[in-house]
């Protein structure tokens, strides 16, 4: 079959920059869409990160790890804007991120989904309300299309279409975090942000929650970075992994981070929680082999 | 390049919708990005599409670069659409990845429930109306309970007063007393001039410009003062104390002391309300000075009444009862104000916006409870002719 799109070239980096061409500029599967060079990041005297050299490639899961208090939410949120970096280079969809006026950075908050621990719904509005926000604030969607895309949308994280007039403190931890996704998804985000997604879920509600990113992930072609402790996550769905150690991060495959000497690592994926998610990831191997394998990326040298 | 390698990472300038009628065939092709922010430009056309008198709908998306799930769901929305017109319709030029978000995306799609209607506006009020007065008559009872604890608890830590946790009381004087100081002594000096000035004014047109220092003396010492002071520190104080043991609350630190055989009624209550009832009556005799002074120094810029002749007025102006009114109020305030911060602090449940919502009533029911009180005194003093 053939793809006349596939005339247009990639705009990246490069060239005029205009808010329109950041909401529909165009970034090929496999290239980095995300390129975080020389962070520092300093609250006070701590510093979180130092120099640290982070990038994510585009329709790949990227797991990012590390002990309590290494920066890994701080490193989505300083990548998402709410944290200013002390130094260092933030490169989202070929654009320097420090250098885009307000309404390139307007443009730009549209093309990314942010999942915050427990939602962050916003507690007056409905789901459906919810779910409305970025939409009303980002589009023009004509007001009957927008319920139509809301009704799509709770399908799609499969929420039961009552739980769309209710009140997030009606709902449950895992459907709220449903609920946050819808969210994050509204706009058809290109890249996706979860902090810690199954966190407070029991194993049943955290593993659904996994399966459901994952469904998502390929059917969407989305861009994913998950922080997160679960290691059950990080063999179920992510691509590579990203391991926050001595300020900076060291990124691979899980198998080839299994070989790093860092002592924390191997106590990570060695240890005995590390060893019992990889023998139940062995176990549904068969059946998880065979939906990745067509949609599985080229390697690429160095990685 | 396949479709599956750009999939919803679209490109190009723009999208277009394109109609051509060959025949008995309506041709739609949907050519550029179907992305969420395209869409508003079609989403009109397509939901008045024409078929003219079509029997076949060929819809074709071999021009199209990239589809996002709501572009597919738009897709997938007209495909039913020409369906249910009686078109035979056919897709041509889709791709695996289109494919996949038609079937997995916009085949799901299932239609809301409406929103509930709210009621009807008569019915909500009256409603309401109930729903406030039963809480606040649940509210009033609770209180009152609370207002005997509290009682029983302060009357047995004075019999047994080695059982006062001293070093939270000084903790807690320091910081609603010591540091209330500032704010307490600017309002008081302020309310001094102000009194001052408005009363020379009025006073002025009798002659009697030096009964202001009376208005001054008389307003600042009974009432303004205490009156004054209990305010701030109830909003102040009282709202920390529901804060912080709010803040308890939700942390279940609360709890866990029941466990520990710790009896919160001593451990937080009472240290708070002890606090309150020995440093305000001090905070009042400060505001009195400071609101004394504001008016003094009003009356010398503004009346040319020298600070002697101020002393001399005040002094046939006043009782010693005049100022003791004054201050007898404020252990009575005092109790009212710790008593609430800590009820409401202790009715927290467990979640941040009820921390919220509880400091909020707390302010609110110490005032009023204040100011019926003091409005109540006020009678009482004038019946027994003080």
């Amino acid at each position: 079959m053939s793809d006349p799109g596939s005339g247009v070239t990639t705009t990246n980096g490069s060239g005029q920059i205009s808010p329109d061409m950041i909401g529909s500029g165009r970034i090929r599967r496999g290239e980095e869409v995300l390129q975080v060079t020389g962070l520092r990041t300093q609250f006070g005297t701590t510093v979180i990160h130092d120099n640290l050299d982070f990038s994510v490639r585009a329709g790949e899961v990227m797991g990012v790890v590390g002990g309590s208090g290494t920066g890994k939410s701080v490193l989505v949120r300083t990548i998402i804007g709410l944290n200013k970096p002390r130094a260092g280079r933030i490169v989202l969809f070929g654009e320097d991120v420090a250098a885009l006026s307000s309404s390139q950075w307007r443009a730009m908050q549209s093309r990314w989904g942010v999942l915050f621990q427990d939602g962050a719904l916003f507690s007056s509005l409905t789901v459906a309300q919810n779910i409305e926000v970025p939409m009303k604030e980002h589009s023009d969607l004509p007001p009957a299309l927008r319920q139509e895309l809301i009704e799509v949308k709770i399908a799609m994280v499969g929420l039961p279409p009552d739980a769309a007039h209710k009140f997030p403190a009606e709902l449950s931890g895992g459907m709220r975090k449903r609920a946050g996704l819808a969210r994050a998804l509204a706009l058809d985000a290109d890249i996706l942000f979860l902090d810690e997604p199954t966190a407070g879920l029991d194993p049943i509600g955290a593993a659904n929650f996994d399966s459901l990113i994952g469904d998502l992930q390929r059917a969407l072609g989305l861009t994913v970075v998950m922080v997160t402790h679960d290691l059950d996550s990080l063999y179920a769905i992510c691509d590579r992994v990203s391991v926050l150690v001595d300020k900076r991060v060291k990124v691979g495959t899980i198998d080839e981070l299994m070989r790093e000497p860092d002592p924390w690592i191997q106590e990570y994926f060695g240890g005995p929680r590390g060893r019992a998610a990889a023998n139940s990831a062995a176990k549904s191997e068969g059946r998880a082999g065979e939906i990745a394998a067509p949609e599985q990326l080229p390697p690429e040298p160095g990685a | 390049m396949s479709a599956a390698e750009d999939l919803g990472l679209g490109s190009g300038p723009a999208s277009a919708l394109n109609q051509r009628r060959e025949g008995e065939t309506l041709r739609l092709e949907f050519a550029g990005q179907w992305t969420t922010q395209e869409l508003a430009r079609h989403d009109n056309a397509l939901r008045a599409l024409d078929l003219q008198g079509a029997r076949l709908a060929v819809v074709d998306l071999s021009a199209c670069s990239a589809i996002d799930s709501a572009g597919a769901w738009v897709l997938d929305r007209t495909l039913d659409d020409l369906k249910r017109r009686g078109a035979e319709v056919s897709l041509v030029g889709s791709s695996p990845a289109i494919e996949t978000l038609l079937g997995t995306i916009a085949k799901k799609h299932v239609e809301l429930p409406p929103p509930p209607r709210p009621d009807n506006p008569i019915i909500a009020v009256t409603l309401r109306l109930g729903r406030e007065t039963v809480r606040i008559a649940r509210e009033g009872t609770e209180l009152l309970s609370f207002l005997g604890l509290t009682v029983t608890v302060f009357l047995r830590s004075l019999l047994m007063p080695w059982r006062i946790r001293l070093t939270p009381l000084i903790a807690h004087m320091e910081q609603t007393g010591l540091n209330a100081l500032p704010i307490v002594g600017l309002i008081s000096f302020l309310v001094g001039v102000v009194l001052a000035y408005q009363g020379a004014d009025q006073l002025a047109r009798f002659g009697a410009q030096i009964f202001t220092v009376n208005l001054v003396a008389i307003g600042v010492l009974r009432e303004m003062g205490i009156l004054l002071t209990a305010i701030i520190v109830a909003g102040r104080s009282g709202s920390s104390f529901t804060a912080q043991i709010g803040t308890m609350k939700v942390n279940e630190e609360v709890d866990a002391m029941q466990t520990l055989g710790l009896d919160p009624m001593e451990v937080l209550v009472m240290p708070r309300v002890f606090a309150l009832v020995l440093v305000l009556p001090l905070l009042t005799f400060y505001a009195d000075l400071m609101g004394l002074l504001g008016g003094a120094v009003m009356a010398t810029v503004v009346l040319d009444i020298s600070f002697f002749q101020f002393a001399r007025q005040l002094s046939d102006a006043v009782t010693l009862w005049t100022f003791w009114i004054g201050i007898i109020k404020a252990p009575l305030f005092a109790f009212i104000i710790g008593m609430i911060g800590c009820y409401e602090g202790l009715k927290v449940s467990r979640s941040a916006e009820s921390v919220g919502r509880q400091t909020t009533r707390a302010v609110v029911e110490a005032i009023f409870l204040v100011i019926v009180l003091d409005a109540l005194l006020s009678i009482f003093f004038s019946v027994i002719g003080i």
